[in-house]
């Protein structure tokens, strides 16, 4: 019980930064049509340059300033580099962010080293806020759970009480209409481009020291977030909504758990378990198929019902 | 700058073509044979067997991408498992387990990747565009996860075998490097033949079409679906062969093989040289390799040279090095390079200096971040800079400052020459 | 022995969301009839081209191609079965060349499929078929151009191309002549009338002129509703049709 309920809050605070990641992705998407391959870089970027604001002035500020900065990056690239490459279509658009995704990966162990850096949880809250039997729930998790659930409900609000929020929901199904209404079409791609990446960045600030903040935390992150759209329904807010909370939960459930599918035949001889190659599959612990979890679940996805939770079927 | 000869480039007149193809073959199949007689250090041949390999894979990438439209973050697992199937197999050749030529072993690897392919090439090909990449990518990183904890990938070392085992044919025994080169330039010369003569197929046309325009060509009797699947499945054998050649080359398959980053290699070399064009994806693999090999035995920032270069080209030349060359092969064949002369080498000054600059200022970072424990002191061109001093920084600074400014300017005169040509051009073809 | 239409359609029906476009359409058009389709604009006739051939789903109703059910088939089943269709909005093949345009229209109804052991240049079969449509469309000087490069009336002729070169028996034509000049389609018309011959033609069309010198007989469609379909003598005395949409002064121009 105790495992279960530290295990589901992990989960849930994973799968929240997972959201934070895959929704600023899922809104370039399905406004741009734009598959931003450089999302997870934007968010090392954010855990990177949180380090350094936070080492100068403290980490109040770099929760502000660092994704704003980033907002200010990403709407400058797609301004001056997105922008050109528009006109060749989707696939010159998604080639132009893996060249960013690959400098962003090779330019931050050029100016931080390849080693991790010391981003630190801020003295305020280092503390624990509850204890649970006997494991302990660090306030950290509760702040990025709330700060988390503060953007999803702002980027609500704004989607659908702002005027700016409707013109963009009127651009994702009429784009010609609403620039023949004498909206800047090209001007609103550089806002969505801006905040998408503004919340990656935001996403890197609170991520970046709830774990590690190192040149491979991209890597490790960004083929995640794409499963999550996938899995999500390409281009569905809500799908990867809960895409990312089942993905966050599941991952995080199948690290601890130390059980291999030897254990559950064990104590009865099963004579498949003589062939060498086979015993060895079977002693696979859970916990180390981890990673190869969220894909599984992709390609079922993909097998059962390809356009994923909550896309719509063409 | 040199988009709107797209269509121009294409329309190239195809019985010139047809009638210069043959020497283009023979040359093609003289010059990988004929190479080890002219390089013949260890560093070299190892370098030209790199090359082969990267050939058919960037090759048969190009299957996916040039060919069908396809862009793919997982070619690394047809290529991987290929690679693994052939170490496996030299393995049992070994000990005694298997009798098969190991000169035939990329054929495990291509069969292995063929069957992969058709595996997966099932989920993957049911969209194209953004879709396609991105279940590319799932099934790339399924495979990479997987090789870390499944059996039969070696765990962390990997596995490695002995290429010289079994009965050598003829005295070849695989043990020389050497013949190891022409193992693989056999191999690279029957691949290439075999995907250039798939272009010329049914299938390879209607991978075109489908890459154009899938929906028309539901309307002449193809399914879209199926063209891409078995277009996949093709290019997944090719890769698988050149797997196995790496097998056989290191003698030793590890969990790298079947990474992201393996997967982004042949995308890489692919792009650079010309996705358009069939020998692109050629100059790509060879110009990469040597950039690769050569480049990082100087430095370790090869890789962020190499994004440059990338992003460069998908910005400022879409085509390709394939595509800059047939662009210029016309004004040349018309006559009109002199024209282009100076405007080029108005452009190549200012180049330079922004190139020096940009490598100065990679240098001296990387210098002071990740060797900082070996001192300030760097040299860069044989010049020695001291890092610690403002002087290596105010240099590259200025360089590209004064670099870009006039890079710029010229660039926008060459642009007008390239344009007065084209014009030329194209009113010399329709007087 | 009996003959079935060659395409039938039965209480044929079609939503986008909740506006019903198609409104139970039923038409039989027997074995090598030329059919024109005319009506206003946003009457729903593209709409029935793409429920036809496959590119929609219908919401109700039945078509079948020679007594043979084809509703619910993707677009390359039925074009398999005999039936090609072009587009009002040019759908060519771009970057490839006027003769791959063609040729990619010829591979299928000559039976070579999704072969990758054939090579095209030795397939003596498609090369000639391919030639002589080019030839007919009057693009044999184009030949090696790449589609997207050609001129707006070139493109239609391709289109045209594309659509005649699997010599299906059944063929639908969407607004062949838009867009283009008195003697361009002077041309195509006659272009249409020879290579659809025998065959069976279904053809929307806006130039009164060119539907009442060739059609067999009309059906006149109007908010997703045939309201009439008869010989052109029918439609032209037709007092429903003339106030729906006609007008007595084209009538008369036509006579
Ligand atoms: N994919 C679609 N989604 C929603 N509405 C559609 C779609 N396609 C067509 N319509 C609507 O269906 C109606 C009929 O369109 P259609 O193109 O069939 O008319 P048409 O008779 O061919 O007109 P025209 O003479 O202008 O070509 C129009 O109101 C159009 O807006
Ligand atoms: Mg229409």
């Amino acid at each position: 019980m105790e495992f279960f309920l530290t295990s589901l809050l992990n989960g849930l605070s994973y799968g929240l930064l997972l959201f934070m990641l895959s929704s600023g992705l899922t809104l370039i998407f399905s406004m741009m049509g734009v598959l931003n391959f450089a999302h997870a870089s934007f968010y090392m970027l954010g855990a990177y340059f949180a380090y350094q604001i936070s080492s100068a002035i403290g980490f109040w500020p770099a929760l502000v300033i660092a994704p704003l900065v980033l907002g200010l990056a990403g709407a400058l690239l797609e301004r001056y580099g997105l922008r050109t490459v528009h006109k060749s279509g989707h696939v010159a658009e998604l080639l132009f962010t893996v060249g960013v995704a690959l400098l962003v990966e090779e330019i931050v162990p050029l100016i931080w080293g390849r080693m991790a850096v010391k981003y630190a949880i801020p003295r305020e809250l280092d503390f624990t806020l509850f204890s649970l039997f006997s494991t302990s729930f660090p306030a950290y998790r509760g702040f990025m759970l709330l700060v988390s659930v503060g953007m999803m409900v702002l980027l609500y609000v704004v989607l659908t009480r702002s005027r700016i929020g409707l013109i963009i929901q009127a651009a994702l199904t009429h784009p010609e209409m609403v620039g023949a209404l004498g909206h800047n079409v090209p001007r609103v791609f550089m806002l969505v481009f801006g905040v998408g990446t503004a919340l990656a960045g935001l996403a890197g600030v609170i991520g970046g020291n709830a774990f590690v903040t190192e040149p491979s935390m991209a890597a490790a992150v960004g083929s995640i977030v794409f499963v999550i759209a996938v899995v999500g329904g390409l281009g569905s807010l809500e799908g990867a909504f809960i895409a990312s909370l089942v993905l966050g939960i599941i991952q995080t459930f199948s690290v601890a758990l130390d059980y291999s599918l030897s254990d559950l035949f064990a104590g009865s001889e099963v004579a498949l378990l003589h062939d060498e190659a086979l015993r060895s599959l079977f002693s696979i612990r859970i916990s180390q198929m981890a990673p190869m979890i969220p894909y599984l679940v992709m390609v079922l996805m993909l097998i059962f019902r390809p356009q994923g939770l909550m896309g719509k079927r063409e | 700058m040199m988009n709107n000869t797209d269509a121009m480039s294409l329309t190239l007149g195809e019985s010139k073509v047809r009638s210069r193809r043959w020497l283009v073959w023979v040359a093609a199949i003289a010059v990988p044979l004929l190479l080890p007689l002219v390089f013949r250090s260890g560093y070299a041949l190892s370098m030209m067997c790199q090359m082969g390999i990267a050939v058919i894979f960037a090759l048969s990438y190009n299957m996916l991408l040039g060919q069908s439209g396809l862009l793919s973050f997982g070619h690394a697992v047809y290529y991987g498992l290929g690679g693994y199937a052939s170490i496996h197999a030299l393995n049992a050749i070994g000990a005694g387990k298997l009798d098969f030529p190991v000169t035939l072993l990329p054929l495990i690897g291509g069969v292995t990747g063929l069957f992969f392919g058709i595996v997966f090439g099932y989920a993957s090909t049911k969209r194209a565009g953004t879709v396609f990449a991105m279940i590319s990518l799932g099934i790339g990183e399924l495979m990479a996860a997987g090789s870390t904890v499944l059996p039969g990938f070696g765990g962390e070392a990997g596995i490695s075998a002995n290429r010289v085992t079994g009965k050598g044919l003829f005295g070849i025994t695989y043990g020389p490097p050497v013949q190891v080169y022409y193992l693989i330039a056999l191999w690279l010369v029957v691949s290439a033949i075999l995907m250039y003569a798939l272009t010329q197929t049914p299938l390879g046309r209607m991978a075109n079409a489908v890459r154009d325009n899938p929906e028309r060509a539901q309307f002449v009797g193809y399914n879209p679906q199926r063209v891409r699947f078995i277009t996949l499945v093709l290019s997944a054998f090719f890769a698988g062969v050149a797997g196995g050649l790496t097998a056989i080359n290191y003698e030793i398959v590890t969990q790298e093989y079947l990474t992201a980053h393996t997967s982004v290699t042949p995308l890489l070399m692919t792009f650079i040289g010309g996705a358009g064009y069939f020998f692109g994806p050629v100059l790509g693999a060879i110009l990469v390799t040597f950039l690769q090999v050569v480049l990082g035995a100087y430095t370790k920032a090869w890789p962020l040279y190499m994004g440059v270069v990338f992003i460069s080209t998908v910005l400022f030349a879409p085509q390709g090095l394939a595509g800059i060359v047939m662009q210029h092969r016309q004004v040349w064949s018309a006559g009109l390079m002199r024209r282009l002369v100076p405007a080029y080498a108005k452009v190549f000054v200012p180049a330079c200096a922004l190139l020096l600059g940009t490598i100065c200022l990679v240098e001296s970072t990387y210098h002071l971040t990740t060797e900082a424990q070996a001192g300030t002191q760097m040299s860069l061109f044989r010049i020695p800079l001291d890092v610690a001093t403002p002087a290596p920084w105010i240099g590259a600074a200025a360089l590209i400052a004064i670099g870009l400014y006039f890079f710029r300017r010229s660039c926008a005169a060459a642009a007008l020459s390239w344009e007065g040509i084209t014009a030329e051009l194209q009113r010399r073809k329709s007087p | 022995m009996k003959n079935p239409p060659a395409l039938e359609l039965v209480d044929v029906s079609k939503s986008f969301g909740k506006s019903l476009i198609i409104k139970g359409v039923s038409l039989s058009i027997p074995r090598g009839e030329r059919h024109a389709i005319i009506g206003p604009n946003g009457a729903g006739k593209s709409t029935l081209f793409n429920l036809i051939s496959g590119r929609f789903p219908v919401s109700g109703g039945r078509i079948s191609l020679n007594g043979e059910e084809i509703t619910g088939l993707p677009p390359f089943k039925i074009n398999r079965r005999s039936l090609s269709r072009s587009f009002q909005v040019t759908n060519i093949f771009h970057r490839l060349s006027v003769y791959d345009n063609i040729c990619c229209a010829v591979l299928w109804s000559r039976g070579y499929r999704y072969s990758f052991w054939h090579p095209l240049e030795r397939l003596r079969d498609v090369r000639e078929l391919a030639e002589s449509i080019i030839e007919q469309i009057g693009l044999s000087r184009k030949r090696d151009v790449v589609a997207g490069a050609l001129t707006y009336a070139e493109q239609r002729a391709l289109e045209l191309g594309i659509t005649i070169a699997g010599g299906a028996e059944v063929i639908l034509l969407d607004e062949p002549t838009a867009g283009m000049n008195r003697s361009e389609t002077d041309e195509a018309v006659e272009l249409i009338m020879r290579v659809t011959k025998g065959k069976t033609l279904l053809m929307v069309e806006h130039d009164m002129g060119v539907v009442f010198g060739m059609a067999d007989r009309i059906s006149v469609l109007v908010y997703g509703k045939i309201l009439a379909t008869g010989t052109p003598e029918e439609i032209r005395g037709n007092k429903e049709v003339q106030e729906a949409y006609l007008g007595e002064e084209a009538l008369d121009a036509t006579a």
